[in-house]
């Protein structure tokens, strides 16, 4: 049997039966659903309404439609310190003071309150008033309701890709989502198993077994037998979680389906026309789905995943073979995880321009590619693009895993003094002939 | 024939010298010392036995090839810095390390078997490495380095870690491996061992080689005329010092008395024995031969301070 394998069912064995990795596989989709899901239910949970002050010496608001979700609204005709005493004695949360002014181009409007009002409560004010304002201007110009709504435009625009022969309908929001897992996942593998495979050359080199393994085998042999067998772990992983993810929709579907339809049939009769618009989003949904090309995204997914994490792990086996123990590595950590961090950091504005020049340049650069460019893959890139970029991933592949090889022999043998980057490039240069 | 042959093998790290010129040759089927203070370079000579190193210069030959990898992988080597994966058991570990030298898993469970009913361990196959004493760990170690029956074996301090019954039992299997066949370089600074089973030796000081040959011959030629005598009443008086023997030590051993004597330059033993006649009644006399450990200490200690200058250098690699 080849050595190298030896090493990398060695590397899987003991890795796959550890509690850790069973709890992770079962725990894993729950996690991700409960990440995804917890912020969302967070802030659909009520606030307490917030009592407010207003007093309007101009007469604006008066007869105007202050109604907001949230705020508990009254009027006062008391003068504006005994108002204010009122917000600074605690009774209300804040006084918005509107003076005696031009109501068609209101000057002077002033909001007190014991904190910093939030960029929500700013904006609800603001509409409170520009809503008055405008309702003004309506009934000074003699422009009835009727002639209002008329007034009104909403076109929707189909967004429709030329690159597909039936011109599916895209969307954008569901190209984000997708865009945004595929990245986040890569990241999070790239991060989790490169620190295992450091962990484990760690491992090997404080327990000093490795000099008795490198009279059977290659360094080479060694650190890639780890860096396979790592990968075919966090692969393992993965396709766990899909199978578990499909298997918890499918059960979830059986036994929430027929309640769901039931609340689905009560919330529909009063607000009809709200259903109606659901239906139609979600037929562009599903249709937009269809739209984007699934074995590509799938592809374009294993490869950046493999590439990535053979990039970085290669760069985390030499760490991990110049450093005794775990706090020695903290040092050269930084470096590594650097433009992992930025990748993440720079996603928000691919999104908003997923073929711009930054996009274009982050996702071509090997250390940010596999991140960037699958935030990019299902809006679509351009062939050439996809090849660059994997092709130059491949390239920085086979140069970093030749000095991480460098730095790894020399390494692993290397016991006491703490290193240097001036120690890591002697070594990179040290040659063994 | 030798089994295996370093030709003049040098080696430098940056400004530091670890080896310069060194050569020897250890005969099939016999066990080779390689001794030397901390530092020496015994380690770094090692690795390059086992090529995890290179020399800069100078060649090696196994069994009149170059060395190559593939004698390497049969080699059974067990390294001075050494462990095992704590988290893995015993059998399956030991069944790994034999994969990696290319036994098949079933020959591999065969000697595994043998071996731990020769140690008399075979209660711990299902343990952990983690679980086990330092003794007991030590004790896998070994069968680790000698599970794929190499020919040719590499041991590197194998004594450190156990206690002195597991000592001799490992000294008796050592032993036993040569009866068998196999070569063997031991590596100690545990000179009482180095004469029990050693046929050859090499010594190494300061990166280079100071002695080497057959442990007879070597401590035949470093003797400098010492003499040892057992006699049974206690010895008042001393020989003269210039004419015929200087007194170097006593004692009194199983109730009899044992003193050291250095004969004088061109003294006769007949004389020393015939004034001891007068005073005690001799139960034996014999020409004492230096121990290794005195040969070791003495050309090493030649060169103390410079020793300690190097001891500092060698910890960087």
């Amino acid at each position: 049997m080849n050595k190298v394998f030896i090493i990398i069912a060695r590397e899987f064995i003991t890795r796959v039966r550890k509690p850790t990795f069973i709890l992770m596989s079962l725990l894993g989709p729950v996690l991700f659903g409960a990440l995804l899901i917890v912020p969302t239910w967070l802030t659909t949970i009520e606030s307490e309404d917030r009592a407010l002050l207003i007093k309007d010496e101009s007469g604006l608001l008066l007869n105007a439609d202050t109604y907001t979700s949230g705020l508990l609204i009254s009027f006062t005709d008391v003068d504006l310190e005994e108002a204010k005493e009122e917000v600074s004695s605690g009774v209300f949360s804040g006084l918005l003071y509107v003076p005696a002014t031009d109501t068609k181009d209101p000057q002077g409007v002033r909001y007190f309150s014991n904190s910093t009002p939030s960029v929500d409560l700013r904006n609800n004010l603001r509409n409170i008033v520009n809503r008055a304002v405008e309702k003004q201007k309506q009934e000074d110009m003699g422009i009835s309701e009727e002639q209002l709504r008329a007034l009104k435009a909403d076109v929707a625009i189909s967004m429709i890709s030329l690159k597909d022969q039936n011109e599916a309908e895209q969307n954008a929001i569901v190209a984000s989502i997708i865009g945004y897992a595929t990245s986040f996942l890569i990241y999070i593998f790239i991060l989790l198993y490169g620190i295992q495979v450091m962990r484990g050359v760690i491992e090997e080199k404080s327990n000093r077994i490795v000099e008795v393994i490198l009279s059977s085998v290659r360094p080479f042999q060694l650190m890639m037998g780890k860096i396979i067998g790592v990968a075919a772990v966090g692969l393992a992983q993965f396709l766990i979680w899909v199978v578990l993810a499909i298997g918890l929709y499918t059960v979830a579907l059986n036994f929430f389906a027929p309640e769901l339809a039931q609340a689905d049939l009560q919330a529909s009769s009063p607000a009809a026309p709200q259903a109606q618009m659901d239906a139609e989003a979600m037929e562009m949904v599903l249709s937009s789905i269809k739209s984007i090309d699934i074995p590509l995204i799938l592809g374009s997914f294993l490869v950046f995943f493999l590439l990535g994490y053979l990039v970085y792990s290669g760069l985390f086996a030499a760490l991990g073979s110049a450093t005794d123990n775990d706090t020695d590595s903290q040092q050269f950590m930084l470096p590594i995880t650097l433009p992992l961090i930025v990748s993440i950091l720079v996603l928000g504005a691919v999104l908003k321009e997923p073929d711009g020049s930054l996009a274009f340049w982050f996702s071509m650069v090997p250390l940010t590619s596999p991140i960037v460019m699958m935030m990019r893959v299902p809006f679509g890139v351009p062939a050439w693009e996809l090849a660059l970029s994997i092709s130059i991933l491949i390239s920085f592949f086979l140069l970093i895993t030749w000095l991480a090889a460098r730095i790894y022999r020399v390494g692993i043998l290397f016991h006491g003094s703490k290193i240097s980057y001036k120690t890591l490039y002697n070594w990179l240069r040290y040659s063994y002939r | 024939m030798a089994h295996l042959l370093v030709d003049r093998i040098s080696k430098q790290y940056g400004n530091h010298i670890a080896l310069k010129d060194v050569s020897f040759e250890i005969p099939k089927g016999k066990i080779f010392g390689l001794l030397g203070p901390n530092g020496a370079g015994k380690t770094s000579t090692i690795r390059m036995l086992t090529r995890i190193l290179y020399p800069d210069s100078g060649e090696i030959l196994f069994e009149n090839e170059p060395l190559a990898d593939r004698h390497v992988r049969s080699m059974g080597y067990l390294p001075e810095e050494r462990g095992l994966y704590k988290k893995m058991g015993v059998s399956e570990q030991l069944i790994y390390l034999a994969q990696l030298k290319g036994m098949s898993k079933s020959d591999a469970i065969r000697e595994i078997n043998h071996w731990f009913d020769r140690l008399e361990v075979d209660h711990w196959k299902k343990k952990k490495v983690e679980d086990l004493s330092k003794g007991m760990q030590q004790k896998i170690q070994f069968i680790s380095t000698v599970l794929h029956r190499p020919n040719f074996l590499i041991l590197d301090e194998p004594f450190s870690g156990f206690d002195p019954v597991n000592a001799e039992k490992i000294k008796s299997e050592v032993i036993r491996l040569k009866e068998e066949g196999a070569t063997i370089l031991l590596s100690t600074h545990r000179m009482e061992s180095v004469e029990e089973l050693c046929d050859n030796i090499c010594m190494i000081h300061q990166a280079q080689k100071i002695l080497d040959g057959s442990v007879r011959d070597i401590r035949e030629s470093m003797k400098e005329g010492l003499v040892q005598v057992r006699h049974k009443e206690p010895l008042e008086e001393r020989p003269m010092k210039d004419m015929l023997a200087e007194y170097i030590d006593g004692k009194t051993e199983a109730g009899a008395y044992v003193s050291r004597f250095r004969l004088a330059p061109y003294a006769d033993t007949n004389a020393l024995i015939q004034w001891l006649l007068n005073h005690v009644t001799l139960i034996s006399f014999e020409e004492a031969l230096p121990s290794i450990h005195d040969i070791f200490v003495k050309l090493v200690s030649q060169d103390v301070s410079s020793f300690h200058a190097k001891e500092k250098d060698a910890t960087q690699l």
